[in-house]
């Protein structure tokens, strides 16, 4: 079934019409003089590499700071496809939240026997020390990034929630400013939807969540691993564009159950803590005890209430891709609706009868590690050599319970600049949900990942992705 | 703000300011070196030019002797040098990308250009003259760069007075240290004995601090040593003299210490330390000893900026 689908092109159909939303977009990259694209796109490295929005690629000791490649082509969504995945979005985290604080209490949704019980008890993700522990005000995912794909003109699937700390706003923002710096033609032709105000959203969600112990104007801060985190960059420019500090767990410490930062004016009350750091490295007297990034006796005044962290701990098992395929039945369980954004169809390989049909059909499936991200640790059947398959397969086989496998989608492109000119190129979406004790906060479109190698549908930057601005165009 | 905060600008100051001296220090012994020995003596100008810089000690560890090659490439380029005009604006870039959030975006674009352009240039191109004027020049409009860009740009908050204060105390250090070295040229006794020779070494320290035409404007007579001397330590009007740095430092102090509603031991010491550069005559620090004037200086300096520490930046 895969393998056959012919691609979806977002702006030129099969049949070489142009899609609606695009037609200003192809006429000008029409009308335009052949090398201006070349000319606009390197005046767009150099500010990214001025600006100094770089990242860090593990394993890679010769370039500690590389730039992710842009692609300065945008993508295009009208209002009313934005309209449509914007309350998708909303529900499926509405979801993820009831469903973690359930499994975090009551854990109904085990009883019921629609979640198996040991995808939860034994999935590292799951922290047994927030078991029955109250969250500020109930929400465990402030921020979450929904990796979203398109496959043709309707169908949107959800690829991928990302509930821990997911990263990459700095580049949807930065993207748009660089756009509008280099494009300020495009931007007259077009009316698109701001999306600078995500910091606003993102201060105003982290505000309503703080401890109903905090003051009327809580402190937060943005707590980050430090400088060689390969997200570094953008915890500087959240904490900037927020204006709060940007902590390392040193400059933190807890006294009598509460978080004080060392401040030139001595120590300082926090009440929200937005952090960048896994659950893992949080506080070395509960988890792991090496860890010098977290700070001490922090998850005790978590527990006792005085501190809001965003995320909460533990939200990994939530996010992880074998709960994902249960997420359908998730959404119906908690809000008793109909889920408005689809899962890509997902064989679940701890289940006898499917790891059998995925064992016959390897060479044509895409199989992942359950708790795997970054593009790291997958089989794409396709593209792989019959000895890869044939590694894979042996780990698949030893541990089965670790692999879901999913059709090679056939990912929609967007005209993208490469070498050559102007040619299709794979594209994904995460946009960011932010959720508040008062509402759900989205702003309109995300980041837009694309694949730059021919025919390649991993968009990951550590693997040679690149970005794009992403447009909703208001009707 | 964070104190880890307060420190990186204090040190990132600090470190640009350091380059820059080192880039005059450079400038000036390139021109003494250059000078026949007629007039500037048979002393090894690039000698002085490492203890000017403070780092003798590891000098030797790398180099058997001072030539111009090993100086300039020790003072600007080795890595081995933690204060290296390189190794300075590696700290400072550093420290800068640690406290992005503390700086604005004209500051962290002069320091992440000049770490940029800084791996264009290479100690073996700086051969001939107009590559290392170039590179000295590039060094130091980065530090004029940097230094606008915090005053035109920065609120005038802690972060601006932290960053002063180690722009200063640098500063300060800076001064006294070419003081220190070139003590013996400035000592009355020198000036029958050297002559003519002398007059060079003077000019050079003047040039080292930019103060060359500084010096003719305030006193209007030919160099004299203990004018020199009068500038460097006393001259309020003299932007690198010890009490210029001191009157900024004990305002920054203040302008703390008044936004966080109390003072400590260091207002106390910047404090006592200005009102002594107050009431100093020139000739008393001659007669009582220029040298241990300077070395006492350069301790309590020390002690400052190691009072502003212990009192902020921990």
């Amino acid at each position: 079934m895969a393998g056959a689908a012919p691609i979806f092109d977002e702006m030129t159909l099969a049949d070489g019409a142009v899609r609606p939303a695009y037609e200003t977009l192809a006429r000008w990259l029409q009308s335009i003089p052949p090398d201006l694209l070349a000319t606009r796109s390197r005046e767009a490295e150099a500010l990214f590499r001025r600006i100094g929005i770089t990242f860090a690629v593990y394993g890679d000791a010769a370039s500690t700071e590389r730039l992710i490649p842009f692609d300065v082509i945008p993508r295009v969504l009208t209002s009313d496809e934005w309209g449509r995945l914007s309350k998708g979005l909303t529900q499926r985290v509405r979801a993820i939240n009831a469903f973690l604080g359930d499994v975090y209490s009551k854990r109904e949704i085990l009883r019921a026997g629609i979640v198996p019980e040991d995808l939860v008890y034994r999935n590292p993700a799951f922290r047994p020390e927030m078991n029955q522990q109250p969250v500020p005000h109930g929400i465990y995912v402030m921020i979450a990034g929904i990796d979203i794909v398109r496959v043709d003109g309707d169908t949107f699937y959800v690829l991928e929630d990302n509930a821990r700390t997911p990263s990459g706003v700095s580049y949807m923002l930065e993207n748009r400013e660089v756009m509008i710096r280099l494009f300020p033609e495009l931007f007259s032709a077009h009316r698109v939807a701001p999306v600078e105000n995500y910091t606003d959203d993102l201060l105003a969600t982290m505000q309503s969540v703080a401890p109903r112990s905090a003051s009327s104007d809580p402190t937060c801060v943005l707590l980050t691993p430090g400088l060689f985190n390969s997200a570094y960059y953008e915890h500087t420019f959240l904490a900037d564009k927020l204006g709060v500090e940007l902590v390392e767990g040193r400059d933190l410490f807890v006294k009598a159950d509460v978080v004080y930062m060392r401040t030139t004016e001595g120590p300082k009350r926090v009440d929200v803590i937005y952090r960048r750091l896994d659950d893992d490295f949080l506080d070395p007297l509960v988890f792991r005890p090496d860890s010098a990034l977290g700070v001490p006796g922090l998850m005790s005044a978590y527990h006792a209430g005085n501190v809001t962290l965003a995320n909460a701990v533990g939200t990994g098992v939530a996010d992880d891709k074998a709960v994902y395929s249960y997420m359908p039945e998730i959404v119906k369980f908690y809000l008793g609706e109909e889920p408005i954004l689809k899962n890509v169809p997902t064989w679940r390989c701890r289940e006898a009868d499917e790891l059998k049909y995925v064992l016959e059909r390897l060479p044509e499936l895409v199989v992942k590690e359950v708790h795997g991200s970054g593009g790291y640790g997958m089989l794409i059947g396709p593209k792989a050599t019959s000895a890869e398959i044939e590694t894979f397969r042996e780990k698949l086989i030893a541990d089965p319970a670790n692999f879901i496998a999913q059709p090679t989608l056939a990912l929609s492109t967007c005209p993208t600049l490469v070498e050559e000119g102007v040619a299709p190129r794979h594209v994904d979406l995460r946009p960011f949900v932010l959720t508040g004790r008062d509402k759900v906060r989205i702003v309109p479109g995300g980041l837009t990942r694309v694949a730059l190698k021919e025919g390649s549908l991993v968009v990951n930057s550590s693997q040679g992705g690149g970005t794009k601005d992403t447009w909703v165009l208001d009707s | 703000m964070l104190s880890r905060t307060a420190d990186n600008l204090f040190w990132l100051a600090r470190y640009v300011e350091r380059a820059e001296y080192l880039a005059r220090i450079i400038e000036a012994s390139t021109r003494l070196a250059n000078l026949p020995s007629a007039y500037a003596g048979t002393s090894n100008e690039w000698e002085s030019a490492v203890a000017t810089a403070g780092c003798a000690h590891l000098f030797y560890q790398a180099h058997e002797k001072a030539t111009r090659e090993t100086v300039i490439d020790f003072l600007a380029f080795s890595p081995d040098n933690p204060s290296s005009i390189r190794s300075c604006f590696e700290v400072a870039r550093t420290n800068a990308r640690s406290v992005r959030t503390a700086l604005t975006v004209e500051m962290w674009d002069a320091i992440n250009s000049a770490w940029l352009e800084l791996s264009k240039y290479r100690a073996s191109g700086l051969n001939q003259d107009e590559n290392l004027a170039n590179f000295l020049a590039f060094v130091k409009e980065t530090g004029l760069r940097f230094d606008g860009s915090a005053y035109r740009t920065m609120l005038r908050s802690d972060g601006y007075w932290f960053s002063r204060l180690g722009v200063m105390i640098e500063r300060a250090d800076n001064t006294a240290r070419i003081l220190d070295v070139k003590y013996h040229v400035l000592l009355p006794a020198s000036e029958t004995v050297g002559g003519s020779l002398d007059y060079f070494q003077w000019s050079a320290i003047l040039r080292a601090v930019s103060a060359l035409t500084a010096y003719h404007w305030v006193y209007k007579e030919s160099l004299k040593p203990w004018l020199v001397a009068d500038l460097l330590i006393l001259n309020d009007q003299m932007p690198r003299s010890l009490a210029a740095c001191y009157e900024s430092i004990v305002r920054n102090l203040d302008s703390l210490s008044l936004a966080y509603g109390r003072q400590g031991p260091a207002q106390r010491a910047a404090r006592a330390t200005r009102t002594r550069l107050e009431n100093a005559r020139i000739e008393d620090i001659f007669q009582s000893g220029l040298h241990e004037f300077v070395s006492d200086f350069i301790t309590e300096n020390n002690r400052l900026g190691a009072a502003i520490t212990q009192q902020y930046l921990t």
